[in-house]
């Protein structure tokens, strides 16, 4: 079975930067697939490539064993994008603008579908308003109709919930989730971690053009201890000494590897007596992750970085 | 995944040169205040004007025609040619600079099919324009309905429409803004159409500007088109149809080119 996505020693410059620098990358099937980083990191080129909207300088990208750029009609076929931008065309309606879309795809009879995507999208009631007429996030599902009318069994969204409120971005991701389960490949990029961590089962995070790092999501979050315990108390149980990992005063910091081990350490402390003044937990979420991930990348030799991590 | 009625690879392409050709026609027509009726009453007040202001003092063909007739195929032509340029550069610029041009960049579109569709939508255009301007003019006119070569005029005014618009999508792929579009368009277009006899026979020029005149491919589609209104003309109609049927070819390789390599769109 031919991979969703596969790229490999994809570079692109524009001028002095080097956009993107050499990414290989394979994205399976039914995945559901982020792709992470800051402003300026390469993830927009990336999927413009992807797209056949720039031009690599070197290197190969096929949507399901299609080459971006000598089988581009097949390779767009299998794509749909949503792009960042908020784009829209002021001369025509919803309905309208979907119809052409689909035209465009050699789609002639497709208003089945359209009518399921203006239900999923809740734009129902808005089918025959004009685009200008929209709000932003009205806009914004458009563009995710759009991407979809021919049900591209490969969808990259690029931002797509900027602007939407977050009502409908649980809606929305509900309908992405239903097409995911249904046997598309979704590939994500998102400023709000959190929807990453939720969605995606496999993450790639990009700097200045490069993967830095590239998981599962679990895996992601296990990199760095899962849990860390604020304990204050006079001493630490005998047993737990070797697990400080800071302290400050009577707070003593502990780095736990699962929930599990939690009640091991309140076994110790109420075994030796020790009162707990005060105990509270965080978690490792994805965005202390990505911060760590991005600044361990800036400085360190990237080999060694504990951030570039071959493929899992 | 469910599949959808598609068509075949070469339905396709039918279907996404049809889609293509009904969006540019749409978008025209839902704005044909400004795309059809303002042209065709710019037209009508040059007859007017011109006319009124030369009927009596302008012999053109030796007397053998007026000057208002003269003047319709002109006008006919020239509104055809602006209306066609002025249709596939404006939206490609609007296109491209409100971002929506990606819609047409991210489906299977080949170089063929977007070309043609463009490039015919806004021959309709010109086509309609021109249509309308000779309608209102043959009110002051009426002996204008029979065209001494009708095939002749037919010809000029497809080929000329199409070198307008495939100058016209050439247009709009280069500019990146509404003032290098307006620049091709005044510093170009315009002096040429006007230069071009318009309002003139080139015989009643000075010898100099004869000359200049012949190297205006503009000239051999308005001379071209005016032998089939009166089967009279500057230079033989067989070399002018030849000129403007090698530079439309000229111009759609051209064209072409620059939509296979995505220059300008793709980067």
């Amino acid at each position: 079975m031919a991979d969703a996505v596969e790229v490999v020693g994809i570079a692109r410059r524009f001028g002095s930067v080097q956009a993107l620098a050499g990414i290989d990358l394979t994205v399976a099937q039914g995945e559901f697939f982020g792709l992470l980083g800051p402003n300026g990191a390469g993830k927009t080129t990336l999927i413009s490539i992807l797209a056949g909207l720039t031009r690599a300088d070197r290197g190969i990208a096929r949507i399901l064993g299609h080459d971006v750029v000598s089988d581009y009609r097949q390779a767009r076929r299998a794509l749909g994008v949503v792009p960042q931008e908020l784009v829209f065309d002021p001369f025509f309606s919803v309905r309208e603008t979907l119809r052409i879309q689909s035209g465009y795809f050699g789609l002639r009879h497709n208003d089945a579908w359209i009518d399921e995507l203006l239900h999923h999208l809740d734009l129902t009631s808005k089918a025959d308003a004009n685009m200008r007429a929209l709000s932003g996030g009205m806009k914004r599902r458009v563009l995710v109709g759009q991407a979809l009318v021919h049900k591209p069994p490969v969808i990259v969204l690029d931002e797509p919930t900027a602007g939407v409120d977050v009502e409908l971005r649980q809606s929305l991701w509900g309908f992405i989730r239903k097409l995911n389960r249904d046997g598309h490949t979704i590939i994500l990029t998102t400023h709000y971690l959190e929807e990453a961590e939720a969605l995606c089962g496999r993450i790639a995070m990009m700097k200045a053009g490069r993967i830095v790092a590239l998981d599962t999501t679990r895996n992601l979050l296990s990199r760095f201890v899962g849990l860390t315990v604020r304990l204050s108390a006079a001493r630490l149980p005998d047993a737990w000494k070797g697990r400080l990992a800071r302290r400050e005063g009577a707070v003593h910091y502990l780095g736990l590897e699962t929930y599990g081990e939690l009640e091991g350490l309140l076994s110790a402390l109420r075994a030796e007596n020790i009162a707990i003044d005060e105990l509270t937990l965080a978690g490792t979420d994805l965005e202390q992750v990505f911060l760590r991930i991005m600044a361990g990348s800036a400085t360190t030799d990237e080999a060694q970085a504990p951030a570039a991590v071959p493929e899992a | 995944m469910t599949s959808i009625g598609s068509t075949g690879s070469h339905g396709a392409a039918q279907s996404g040169f049809a889609t293509l050709l009904y969006k540019e026609l749409l978008r025209f027509w839902k704005v044909s205040f400004q795309t059809i009726a303002a042209p065709v009453l710019t037209a009508l007040l040059y007859l007017l004007i011109f006319s009124h202001v030369l009927e009596s003092r302008v012999t053109v063909f030796n007397g053998q025609v007026r000057y208002t007739a003269f003047l319709v195929p002109g006008l006919v032509m020239m509104a055809v040619l602006q209306n066609s340029f002025a249709n596939a550069s404006s939206s490609l610029i609007q296109s491209k600079i409100t971002g929506n041009l990606i819609f047409v960049l991210l489906p299977p579109l080949s170089p063929l099919v977007m070309y043609g569709a463009y490039v015919l939508g806004a021959m309709v255009r010109g086509l309609v324009v021109g249509l309308g301007v000779f309608a209102v003019t043959l009110g002051f006119v009426p002996a204008l309905i029979d065209l001494a070569h009708p095939l002749w005029a037919a010809a000029f005014a497809l080929l000329g429409s199409a070198i307008l618009a495939t100058l016209g999508l050439i247009a709009g792929i280069w500019a990146d803004k509404f003032d290098e579009l307006a620049a091709f368009q005044n510093f170009l277009i315009m002096p040429l159409t006007f230069l071009s006899g318009v309002f003139y026979s080139i015989h009643t020029l000075p010898p100099f500007w004869q000359v200049l005149s012949h190297f205006n491919p503009f000239f051999y589609m308005i001379d071209g088109f005016r032998y089939g209104f009166f089967g009279l003309s500057d230079v033989p109609p067989g070399r002018s149809l030849a000129l403007v049927a090698a530079a439309a070819l000229v111009l759609a390789l051209a064209a072409l080119t620059m939509l296979a390599r995505g220059w300008k769109l793709r980067h």
